[in-house]
């Protein structure tokens, strides 16, 4: 997606207070590494997300338990999926109640860790629900849009955590062919 | 509070059966909600609405949305027969089972036998106010289901065995410190939690373990795509996800009206949503099924098993459609718009009452807050909607509020009218004092009620009699009797009436001033009851300033607008008195003359109420040429008028002296109406410094303040303009009759209509 969905992303982000890594989907693995918690459990990134992560080189780090029973579930402090879908204007990522468990998986923990593809950023909520209607129609779908953490104002103030994960770090990966120096340059620079 | 002077009313108070013990009740349980509940539902939805005003401000294309949003609705519910059919084959298709219930009854019966038929031990449940509406989980405990609640202010309700007060923050009514209370005498922990965090993660803890072995799952939805199927699901805890996701069964229970044609129609609703009820951009989930959903089942029993084996879940779904009355209100024209409502509480949040009160005071069976009177009257009857209708002012500040751009204030209207006419309470007493109410109302109607809407007559006469009926009104044997037979507060000073009229004063002047080959424009000044009748100072201020601006100006004698029978629920009477006022301004139209108000309710009458009484074309014709007197003078000006011929700061006082610097604060239906901003340009263009109050209404709201059982809800909504402005070296500026004589009351202020500042002298 074009840069200013990217920036407009993490800007939006960075209120709700979520973090971000950026770099290539060889990296994925390291960034994921830093940014989870321990134990981790995890879906493949080829059973969760966007069919195009089954060529990619993106991958889960050995440590996340990607075949988790309950019990592992239940102790878990991270849970790591891919996103389908994320929406620049609000930071919304688009989680898929698939088979393979993201939704348990994003759900049962105290930090959710959320792999995202920048192709698959796109602007605003009526081409997230122009992408979601026909998947809804055909295929089924169950997707949850997810904006920074779970939070709460019931109990006299606002406290993360209240059913969801307290934190979520979002893993942006950029494109494999647009590695150009300057996109690498402005990522870096929104990293700091 | 007792006086000599009244002591023979309340002997005959005492000696007789109370005339109203229903309002004494009603007034005793406003006290005790302000105390008990007032502080905390302030701040919360205080909060919430200028989360409101933020989060909508930033977004480009509001308006547009809303209108995006309430079309999608009204062309949703247009069509409500075929997209039944049409989710039932798509739900079906999926695998799941869609029930379309009549009535509560009808639901709770097929849920228990769901319940039955998983052998269903414990039901957790999101937050969905038709479950609350049906009341499921007294039928699923009375087969012995345990049904947990799993929104975090939904559980501290069920702990506290109270109904919501907020149809989207259920406990907003009850502070920390009162829910550490609660926690530590149901569960009396070692470490009883204290602080907003440990609260929180306390319930997490234990909602997390009975939601881990719970067989059903329960969920409201906030709408239904027809074509797909798709449910949506909005919260910012994830307790929807968990409740959905923990569960191998999920029942889902709607309203009909909850269903749209596709799923691409969700996006606006998902960007109003959260912004219209508590400020938010969007709230943290937003759960799109189209259930049964894919997840694997967590066996939480089974906790070596993989959660994920690969084998199909054995998942049910089934979609519960509640009718519940509103086929019936989808045909009924006054109480049809009621079923565009998303259920996102602006309505509530932005409304001054609610804001001291909170929904129990509001509260019918179910529902609270502005709309809930068009929801209680469709689903519960009449009488329930009865009981808290009173509490809208009709201060409209919940229309420009609502993302779907209900007309809130005109369906309590309509039911008001309707429970005025005896359809909630067939057996009311006849009326003795016909002379007095000469409106088109059926005999029968509550006195009070009367009285304020034949306010037109009243203060014609009280003007013709005055002195003797302003000593009269305000003797306290006759406040008294007032208080005891009308519900009129005695606390409350009566508006004293004006021996000349205004529109007497003005023909004894000689009629128009400025010449009509001078002018630059011709005008009618209406003259309103209160202007005409009461203060009549704004009204020879209006006609001086128009005069100084060049306008040739008529005062001639009008029938009064209907505002006051209007806000009685009169409705009958309203729509006569469109018709004679637009009779009487019609020669004045055909000369091209504009209409002045004065009265900023009057105005917002003209704008919005007209448009239900009058024909299409005299409705634009008049709405067209219709102004706002702070509205005209700026037009005036920013058409070449001099302002040196208006009033501007005086000099050599210093720049803290009161005449120049202006606290105002805007009349509630003048901002709805969109015309509060003129007097804030108009006088700064003159020099002065204006600070502008922001709250929503000033809580006198018409007649509301003089009601015996409101007086104090008035008075506390009143509090933030005290706040404000209560100890300003300002002149205090306020351009409504209710306004002028709350802030009166309050700031002992005696503030004038802004005109009154900006004219020349006498």
């Amino acid at each position: 997606m074009s840069l200013a969905d990217t920036s407009t992303f993490a800007g939006r982000l960075d209120d709700l207070g979520v973090a971000v890594s950026t770099g290539p989907p060889a990296e994925c693995a390291a960034m994921v590494e830093a940014a989870a918690g321990e134990p981790a459990v995890g879906v493949p990134l080829a059973r969760s997300g966007p069919a195009a992560f089954a060529d990619s080189p993106a991958a889960l780090p050995d440590r996340v338990e990607t075949a988790p029973t309950t019990a592992d579930l239940r102790a878990a402090h991270t849970g790591v999926t891919a996103a389908s879908l994320g929406v620049a204007e609000y930071g919304s990522v688009a989680l898929e109640a698939d088979a393979a468990g993201t939704e348990p998986v994003s759900l049962f923990v105290d930090r959710h860790v959320v792999v995202l593809r920048e192709a698959d950023l796109v602007p605003d909520m009526p081409d997230a629900f122009d992408w979601l209607g026909p998947r809804a129609r055909d295929e089924s779908v169950d997707v949850v849009f997810a904006t920074g953490p779970s939070a709460t104002a019931d109990m006299g103030g606002l406290v993360h955590g209240a059913h969801g994960p307290k934190e979520v770090h979002v893993i942006l990966l950029r494109g494999e062919d647009a590695a150009d120096g300057s996109d690498a340059a402005v990522d870096a620079e929104d990293d700091q | 509070m007792s006086s000599d002077a009244e002591t023979g009313a309340e002997e005959a108070a005492a000696t007789e059966p109370a005339d109203n013990p229903d309002r004494e009740a009603k007034a005793e349980r406003i006290r005790e909600l302000l105390t008990t509940e007032g502080d905390a539902v302030a701040e919360n939805t205080r909060g919430f609405n200028e989360g409101r005003y933020e989060s909508t401000g930033r977004l480009d294309g509001y308006e547009e949305l809303k209108d995006e949003a309430r079309a999608i609705k009204e062309d949703a519910i247009e069509r409500l027969p075929d997209l039944i059919d049409e989710v039932r084959a798509s739900v079906e298709a999926n695998g799941g089972t869609v029930y379309l219930a009549d009535d509560a009854a009808d639901a709770n019966r097929y849920i228990r036998e769901v319940a039955a038929e998983r052998d269903a031990e414990r039901a957790v449940k999101s937050k969905s106010m038709t479950s609350e509406e049906i009341e499921v989980n007294d039928a699923l405990e009375a087969d012995g289901v345990d049904v947990v609640e799993t929104d975090l202010g939904e559980w501290v309700l069920q702990l506290a065995d109270e109904e919501p007060s907020h149809i989207v923050a259920p406990a907003i009514h009850k502070s920390r410190e009162g829910i550490a209370e609660l926690f530590a005498e149901r569960f009396d922990p070692e470490d009883p939690p204290e602080t907003a965090e440990e609260l929180t993660m306390f319930a997490r803890e234990r909602l997390g373990e009975l939601i881990e072995d719970a067989d059903l799952g329960m969920t409201g939805a906030n709408f239904i795509a027809a074509d797909s199927g798709t449910m949506l699901l909005v919260t910012s805890e994830g307790n929807a996800r968990k409740t959905v996701t923990a569960t191998d069964t999920h029942v889902a229970v709607a309203g009909v009206e909850k269903l749209v044609p596709t799923v691409e129609e969700f996006s606006p609703f998902v960007e109003l949503i959260g912004r219209s009820g508590t400020g938010q951009d969007v709230t943290s989930y937003i759960s799109t099924l189209t259930p049964p959903v894919d997840s694997p089942v967590p066996d939480f029993e089974a906790a070596d098993e993989p959660l994920a084996d690969g084998s199909e879940s054995d998942r049910e779904f089934h979609l519960v459609l509640i009718d519940n009355g509103r086929m019936a209100m989808r045909d009924d024209e006054e109480l049809k718009e009621t079923l565009y409502c998303i259920r996102c509480s602006a309505c509530s949040n932005a409304c001054g009452n609610f804001q001291s009160v909170g929904g129990h005071a509001f509260g019918g069976e179910t529902y609270s807050g502005g709309i809930a009177t068009g929801w209680e009257a469709g689903i519960e009857g009449l009488d329930t909607a009865a009981e808290f209708n009173d509490l809208c002012t009709g201060c409209s500040r919940c229309v420009p509020a609502c993302p779907v751009g209900i007309d809130i204030p005109w369906i309590n209207t309509a039911v008001r009218d309707r429970i005025n006419r005896g359809e909630a309470e067939p057996g009311q007493t006849d009326w003795m004092f016909e002379e007095l109410v000469p409106d088109e109302e059926p005999g029968g109607l509550d006195l009070a009620t009367r009285l304020v809407g034949n306010y037109a007559t009243l203060a014609e006469w009280g003007h013709k009699t005055a002195p003797v009926a302003n000593r009269l009104a305000n003797a306290g044997p006759v406040r008294a009797l007032a208080e005891r037979v009308a519900g009129i507060d005695r606390r409350r000073e009566l508006p004293e009436f004006a021996r000349e009229s205004l529109v007497e004063w003005f023909d004894a002047r000689g009629g128009p001033a400025v010449p009509a080959d001078e002018a630059t424009r011709e005008a009618v000044v209406y003259p309103d009851t209160a202007t005409n009748y009461v203060d009549v100072g704004r009204g020879k201020a209006t006609v001086r300033a128009l005069e100084a601006l060049g306008v040739r100006v008529r005062v001639p004698d009008l029938p009064g607008s209907g505002r006051p029978p209007l806000s009685q629920g009169m409705i009958a009477t309203a729509e006569a008195a469109a018709e004679d006022l637009y009779a009487g301004l019609a020669p004045h139209l055909d000369a091209g003359r504009d209409v002045v108000a004065i009265e900023p309710s009057d105005l917002a009458t003209f704008r919005r109420e007209y448009e239900r009484f009058l024909p299409a074309a005299s409705y634009e014709r008049l709405a067209d040429a219709s102004y706002d007197v702070m509205e005209y003078a700026f037009g005036l000006l920013e058409n070449g008028a001099d302002p040196a011929a208006l009033r501007a700061p005086s000099e050599g006082t210093g720049p803290v002296a009161s005449g120049q610097r202006i606290a105002y604060h805007p009349h509630c239906q003048a901002r709805t109406v969109g015309v509060s901003e003129y007097a804030t340009a108009t006088l700064e263009r003159l020099g002065y410094d204006v600070r502008v109050s922001d709250t929503e209404c000033c809580g006198m709201a018409g007649s509301f303040g003089y009601k015996t059982d409101y007086y104090e809800l008035s008075v506390d909504v009143g509090e933030p303009l005290v706040e404000q402005f209560g100890d300003t070296d300002r002149t205090v500026v306020a351009p409504g009759t209710s306004c002028t004589e709350q802030l009166d009351a309050l700031l002992d202020a005696a503030p004038r209509h802004p005109i009154e500042v900006v004219a020349p002298r006498e």
